[in-house]
């Protein structure tokens, strides 16, 4: 039987006890702690001993959704950062990249993740739909179809919807601050 | 050439004359390309049938044969864990199961078959997750080989193993064998990036514009099981589940006019299931137990480090070192780790200061945190506010003596992990 003991430059470092923390909890330990985020979002950790659960809301300063603040929902798994967070908007809003349930289309959640990528990068990603709602790629169909021909009343039903209207039938969530 | 009437360093009853004939061919002699710990004869024997004990994790298509393999080349104390019990569709291939046993625990099934055909093996079975056992149990094995399909228990299970690992990830056609001598050579983590992805479709795609039938799949697994089954947690061993979700995304595929969906594909996609193919199995599962045979035999050179077989076009293997990745959260833990002994007086206030000052620390901004909850946290600004209290508490209160606190920083590559002692 081959010696590992003895292959290593360090014994001491063999009779080490190994860490007991995971490598997906170092990892969000990392991206936290290290989270460089704008005034416009702020996370809540409902139980600040969880790491793995926690809401982000962001309230855009600029653009079409301005003065409202909306609330996501982030799920990481232990196989984090091999698979992305699960990130799911808490609240009824109309948008393009964002269906009822609150299914979100990010690119960087699903087919484009990368273990290089890491929260700060999803997060910053979220913002932007809110400063660019890209009718190309829609969850929200007619919102899309609406944003593509008829950005007035695209821009109207956006802050319909965040007062907590009623469009075509669907009453949004009041996201106004 | 000798042929010896008894049988060396494994006198159990039930060997017979010869019955190692052709593996002692090995072990009888050195050979050019032996090592030169190498002890040929009576004691490498006994070493490999009487004392080397080996665990085989999985009994599933390669631990199966792995088990078979290893029983035969004269390993007798195998210890094998699988959570799974089987299904008929693992019967073409997972040789030791038969139709009568399906429902029944792999693992029990595997070790009762391998004992009854082969006289003088011992096969300890556990029955349950990879995760039940602790350090005391995988640190009484000289040898470890994985046979797991899956990336998180093959994450879990490199970053557990203190001794020497062989994983081994067959998809399809193709098929990877490694040795892995932990801290010694590259382990499963350092080659996390070369995974490939496993196949996901945009979300708006598989909503909108679904052309697959795996699109209309997706959709019924990850829009439509939350929107009508609620908070239900969809188990993709369960028939009923997976036939729900085929049913709808068989209605659905109707309206888009695909074709396509049927239960097995509906299986598949959501459990990205890979086919599993035998013949794959069998060579993985053959070089995997060759080097067992040789780290624990030191009867030739072993591996270094990693053996892949591509058989979609043809035959074709490659074997390279895979190097050790910088920084590897898992095995240069050696490099970034280190012991701290403190006053139990000291605050955790302090404690940060002196990552900052210590010559050869100099962390600046550190975040701490316990395995079990964060310390103090630099970012975000909710978290900061909560862990700001335990700045002035005494670190003996939070951290146990010898325990572990893993440091973060910007500074840092990856993290610091610090065991700390008091005086």
């Amino acid at each position: 039987m081959i010696k590992i003991w003895s292959m290593k430059k360090n014994e001491d470092a063999a009779t080490k006890k190994r860490p007991k923390t995971s490598a997906a909890q170092i990892r969000v330990q990392k991206d936290l702690t290290e989270l460089d985020l704008p005034p416009t979002m702020k996370t809540d950790f409902p139980d600040p001993t969880d790491l793995l659960n926690f809401v982000l809301t962001i309230t855009p300063d600029e653009g079409m959704y301005k003065g409202g603040a909306f609330s996501f929902s982030f799920t990481i798994n232990t196989n984090y950062p091999h698979e992305p967070p699960k990130v799911k908007c808490m609240q009824t809003i109309y948008h393009p990249n964002v269906d009822l349930e609150g299914n979100v289309c990010l690119n960087i959640l699903r087919e484009d993740w990368k273990p290089v990528l890491n929260l700060n990068s999803v997060m910053v990603g979220l913002q932007y739909l809110f400063l660019e709602p890209n009718a190309d790629d829609p969850l929200n169909k007619e919102a899309a179809e609406e944003l593509r021909k008829n950005r007035e009343q695209f821009l109207y039903n956006v802050k319909t919807s965040m007062r907590g209207g009623n469009i075509k039938g669907v009453t949004y969530d009041k996201v106004f601050v | 050439m000798t042929t010896k009437t008894d049988v060396n360093g494994a006198a159990t009853s039930s060997d017979w004359q010869d019955r190692y004939y052709h593996v002692d061919q090995i072990l009888d002699r050195p050979g050019p390309r032996t090592d030169p710990s190498f002890l040929a004869g009576d004691e490498v024997k006994d070493f490999l049938r009487n004392k080397c004990k080996i665990l085989v994790i999985g009994a599933g298509g390669l631990g199966c044969e792995i088990l078979a393999n290893l029983a035969l080349t004269g390993f007798k104390d195998i210890h094998l864990i699988d959570m799974d019990t089987i299904d008929i569709s693992n019967l073409n291939r997972q040789f030791l199961f038969r139709p009568a046993d399906v429902g029944r625990p792999k693992a029990i099934v595997a070790a009762e078959h391998v004992m009854k055909r082969v006289p003088g093996v011992k096969v300890t079975p556990y029955y349950g997750k990879i995760q039940d056992k602790g350090d005391d149990y995988y640190l009484q094995f000289n040898l470890v080989i994985c046979g797991l399909d899956s990336v998180e228990a093959r994450r879990w299970i490199n970053a557990t193993l203190v001794n020497l690992v062989d994983p081994a990830n067959p998809e399809s056609f193709k098929g990877q064998a490694r040795v892995i001598l932990p801290t010694v050579s590259s382990c499963y983590e350092c080659s996390l990036d070369m995974l490939n992805k496993p196949t996901t479709f945009p979300i708006c795609t598989i909503a909108n514009t679904p052309h697959l039938p795996e699109h209309r799949i997706e959709c019924a697994s990850v829009l439509e099981w939350p929107r009508t089954r609620g908070d239900e947690k969809l188990d993709t061993d369960d028939p009923e589940h997976i036939g729900w979700l085929y049913s709808i995304a068989v209605a659905r595929a109707k309206e888009f006019k695909i074709e396509g969906v049927t239960w097995s594909l509906t299986q598949g996609v959501v459990k990205n299931v890979i086919p599993a193919i035998a013949s794959t199995n069998a060579i993985i599962a053959a070089s995997c137990c060759n080097e067992a045979f040789k780290i624990a035999t030191s009867s030739a050179a072993y591996l270094n480090n990693y053996f892949m077989l591509i058989g979609t076009e043809g035959v074709y293997s490659y074997t390279f070192e895979h190097e050790k990745r910088d920084h590897c959260p898992v095995c240069e833990g050696e490099a970034l780790e280190m012991s701290i002994m403190i006053s139990r007086d000291w605050t955790v206030e302090q404690l940060i200061e002196l990552l900052t000052e210590k010559q050869n620390i100099q962390i600046k901004k550190a975040s701490l945190a316990t395995p079990e909850k964060p310390i103090y946290f630099q970012q975000p600004p909710q978290l900061e506010e909560a862990t700001r209290p335990n700045l002035e508490k005494r670190v003996s209160e939070l951290v146990p003596d010898g325990g572990e606190v893993v440091v973060t920083a910007s500074t840092l590559p990856f993290s610091l992990s610090l065991i700390i002692t008091y005086e």
